[in-house]
């Protein structure tokens, strides 16, 4: 079955493109000056908003940084924020969802009736409200805030598709056998029902990484993500946004690459979703 | 003392506000190296029966006892010990097998779940000669599931279940989901298995033929109640239950010459519903020797082997 | 002359050969019982006859004649036109074959009001009279039933009321009992019997229950991976069969071995690494069929295996 899948996702050029996005995505993250020569911090009013050159090919914004410098440095902080984020509300799905699907009873009512609340939050009101305490307190200009924060209220969809693969495999013969052999719940839970129950999972998590990415962007436009001195996209196109008529260099660029980066993960996950549903295939 | 003896059995299950009546009274011994089938038709709670047996639901009423102690009262250790001396034999050989997991990790699971039994350096070596006694090369071990057809992977359910020498084999419908030619080398090999090991097996099916091929004794299920037991030759050739009389002249005959020569004995009406079974005995509603005593009064078992106020008697 | 006529009929999934030449006759008023196990292709034939081939299973040679002529090559509209008034089918799970959101009688219905523009209230009086005659109790009230509140074997009979609605010459029944109880079973056999002959209908029942077989059928095609390899009169299939597989069938030995794939067929007779008789010509030569007078055996060795005495 995982041979079939992959043989599927291997035939797909959306898995390819979105593949070779990312590849450079994450190298721009993790080193940022085999692409830019330039130093995101070395900015000189004089040269603000300078257009496009040979020297810096996104021009200058209005600080006097190189745009593409920034926003290649952005990227790191950018990925960073969702694969931390990602990673949190992927604990807190895992260990909601299992305890759900495999305990049941009360716990599974409760869990269920918490994981609608949660979902029922505007995100970014949310995040508004818990940044604003966090950042008025005089700390958080750091990342953690924001992955936190994303983290706590971006869990609910992979719990719930947590929930129904475990309570999916749970039914499964194989399980019972184990049981019947004596294993123990955690036995069961990791070597039976985890394995099988990953896959859906693993698909609504990239998925949410791309939808963290541009949601860090928002807060960060908002003014209550990452500040400066951290470079964010977000950061970038709320300082390019207000000058828009003077030059459009600032804000494209920056744009450009978070709307790709957004884009690719979405469709990785569609696309491991599809290799996935033996109906497709 | 018998291996294994099941006390008045009830099970009852609560859906949407009603009983569901899967099990209602059932006792039987099992004694070691015996096969016991239980043959019934769908609803009769013969799968009901298994999970009990195998401590995987817990009984309203009635006790199940192997080797003389009560399975439902015992402590956790105990309950280990139990796992190792019965053991079950799933009906689906296409979902009771981990498809992530190879041939070798399932068989050699049992082995790591009781580390007691073999020490690690033994456990590749046992899964080894598992897998040969049942008829698999020793290579299929690092193959997964979905490489084998059903009957191998009935075979891999098999070796899974004798890993921890059990003394009990509790079959539920091991064949059924089989073709006709590979069911006869999987019975052929449970009966191989049971003279070279003295295993005991419950041997839980709906196909009578299959049953009589390897059963000792026999107990008939209707509705959540044994209707009749007895040597396997004594139910097949002497019935006396009505409704093992009907169940056995339902059963085609696989020779032509015998067409029309046999009156066959057709039941009326479907089998009542286990939310609402009929008062007295349950046959009754669709019994043609059913008279106003089997409506008030519940035939029981006891020391004749049908439980009817009107046994089939035959000379 | 038949009144179906099946002729070296040829099936392919993609590369895969599902039928390699299936050839099988059924008569006006005859039982023909299609035996084979998983895989025989015996359900591939049936849908092939009636056209319900799930693409990209395809028709790729021979012919199947109904009264002489030949559905493969009728357009789209006739073969419909011939689905249902002329033969019907009735499929092993009725509950997948109904389906749940309207009551029966309006299913049963449904056939009529479309192919004999009967109004709604013939079309349900006739449904009540099919019920009537496939023996559900209190027709009348049940009519207005949903599938679901039917028992396997009612629901069986419901199906069997749909397939005869317009008064077919033949039906083909796919496993129509596998998943009922043995005791419902029996009442299903005896029913689609009755049936038969009051409607003097040719049945083609595909199963793989010898037991089936030898109460109901009058002829017999054994099919396995993919061709018949064994046609006779049941009388004469089960004193001597003519096939090694049919023989051991009969037997109720176990046969060494698995059926295999039809991905991944053995060289020269598919049954030859099971095979008792299996010799060098076996595994390269694929054996044609033998005719042995009014019966027939796609073997080698068919001669010797008749008249090798049936250890029962």
């Amino acid at each position: 079955m995982r041979s079939g899948a992959w043989r599927a996702l291997r035939r797909r050029p959306v898995f390819w493109v979105s593949v070779a996005i990312l590849v450079v995505v994450v190298v721009m993250a993790v080193a940022p000056r085999l692409f830019a020569g330039a130093d995101p911090a070395d900015c000189t009013l004089d040269r603000s908003m300078a257009p496009p050159s040979g020297a810096a090919w996104f021009g200058y914004d209005f600080q006097g940084c190189d745009v593409f410098a920034r926003t290649v440095y952005g990227t790191r902080s950018s990925l960073l924020v969702g694969v931390l984020a990602t990673a949190l509300a992927g604990l807190i799905a895992a260990g909601v969802g299992m305890a759900s699907g495999y305990l049941g009873g009360w716990l599974d009512s409760v869990l269920s009736r918490l994981t609608d609340i949660v979902l029922g939050i505007p995100l970014l009101l949310a995040a508004i409200v818990l940044l604003h305490r966090a950042t008025a307190n005089g700390s958080g200009h750091g990342i953690w805030p924001v992955v936190g924060t994303l983290g706590i209220l971006g869990w609910t969809t992979a719990a719930r598709v947590v929930r129904s693969s475990v309570l999916a495999a749970r039914q499964q013969d194989y399980v019972q056998a184990a049981r019947m052999l004596g294993a123990g719940h955690g036995r069961i839970l990791v070597r039976h029902i985890a394995p099988n129950a990953v896959a859906p999972a693993v698909v609504v998590l990239t998925i949410t990484l791309g939808t963290f990415i541009a949601s860090e962007a928002t807060l960060s436009f908002l003014g209550i993500g990452l500040r400066a001195p951290s470079i964010s996209w977000g950061g970038d196109i709320f300082a390019a946004q207000a000058r828009l008529r003077q030059a459009w260099w600032p804000l494209i660029w920056p744009s450009t690459f978070l709307a790709v980066t957004v884009l690719a993960f979405i469709m990785l996950g569609d696309a491991i979703r599809d290799a996935f549903d033996p109906r497709s295939r | 003392m018998s291996l294994l003896r099941a006390d008045g059995l009830v099970k009852h299950f609560a859906v949407r506000g009603r009983t569901v009546h899967a099990v209602d009274g059932v006792s039987f011994d099992l004694a070691p190296g015996e096969t016991l089938g239980v043959v019934g038709e769908s609803g009769c709670g013969k799968s009901t029966l298994a999970k009990l047996l195998m401590r995987l639901e817990k009984p309203t009423a009635g006790r199940v006892y192997v080797d003389g102690a009560d399975v439902f009262a015992m402590p956790a250790r105990q309950l280990r010990r139990l796992r190792r001396d019965v053991q079950m034999v799933l009906q689906d050989p296409y979902t009771s097998l981990n498809p992530r997991m190879t041939v070798g990790a399932i068989v050699g699971e049992p082995f790591d779940i009781h580390r007691d039994v073999a020490p690690r350096g033994d456990r590749r070596r046992l899964v080894r000669e598992l897998l040969d006694l049942v008829g698999l090369r020793p290579e299929d071990a690092d193959r997964y599931p979905h490489q084998f057809s059903g009957g191998q992977r009935q075979r891999i359910g098999i070796a899974r279940a004798l890993a921890l020498r059990p003394k009990v084999v509790i079959c539920d419908e091991p064949v059924s989901a089989l073709d006709m030619s590979i069911q006869a080398q999987v019975v052929n090999l449970l009966a191989d298995l049971q003279r070279g090991y003295g295993l005991a097996y419950v041997f839980i099916a709906h196909d009578l033929t299959l049953v009589r091929r390897l059963a000792h004794r026999v107990a008939v299920m209707y509705l959540g109640k044994v209707v009749e037991t007895g040597t396997v030759t004594e139910v097949y050739e002497r019935p006396t239950h009505p409704y093992t009389r009907a169940l056995l002249s339902a059963v085609p005959v696989p020779d032509p010459a015998l067409r029309g020569r046999l009156t066959p004995i057709r039941l009326t009406g479907e089998v009542p519903s286990p939310t609402d079974p009929p008062s007295g005995c349950r046959f009754r509603t669709r019994c043609w020797k059913a008279q106003d005593l089997c409506a008030t009064e519940e035939p029981v078992l006891g020391l004749g082997r049908a439980a009817c106020h009107f046994p089939e008697l035959l000379r | 002359m038949s009144l179906l006529d099946v002729t070296d009929l040829r099936v392919a999934f993609g590369p895969t050969t599902v039928l390699s030449g299936v050839s099988l006759h059924l008569d006006p008023g005859e039982t023909l019982a299609v035996l084979g196990e998983s895989g025989s292709g015996k359900t591939v034939t049936a849908q092939a006859v009636m056209g319900i081939l799930d693409p990209p299973a395809v028709v790729v040679g021979g012919c199947v004649r109904y009264r002489g002529q030949d559905l493969l090559t009728l357009p789209e509209r006739e073969r419909r036109r011939i689905r249902g008034r002329e033969i019907a089918m009735v499929f092993q799970d009725a509950l997948s074959a109904l389906n749940p959101v309207f009551t029966v009688g309006y299913q049963i219905g449904e056939t009529l009001r479309i192919r004999d523009g009967l109004s709604r209230r013939e079309a349900l009086h006739r449904a009540v009279e099919l019920m009537d005659q496939v023996r559900i109790p209190a027709a009348r009230q049940r009519v207005h039933e949903y599938p679901h509140q039917f028992s396997g074997g009612m629901r069986q009979r419901v199906s069997i009321a749909m397939a005869l609605a317009l008064d077919p010459a033949v039906l083909i029944a796919d496993e129509p009992t596998t998943a009922l109880d043995v005791t419902v079973q029996a009442q299903i056999l005896d029913l689609l019997g009755e049936l038969r002959r009051e409607r003097t209908m040719a049945l083609m029942l595909i199963t793989h229950d010898l037991g089936v077989v030898a109460q109901v059928a009058d002829r017999i095609a054994v099919m396995y991976a993919g061709r018949v390899v064994e046609q006779a009169d049941v009388h004469q299939l089960f004193r001597a069969p003519a096939h090694p597989y049919t023989a051991a069938l009969l037997r109720g030995a176990a046969i060494s071995g698995t059926p295999p794939s039809l991905r991944d067929l053995p060289s020269g007779c598919a049954f030859h690494p099971r095979c008792r008789y299996a010799a060098a010509v076996c595994r390269t030569v694929a054996p044609s069929t033998v005719d042995l007078g009014g019966r027939s055996a796609a073997c080698h060795f068919a001669r010797e295996v008749l008249v090798e005495p049936a250890a029962r």
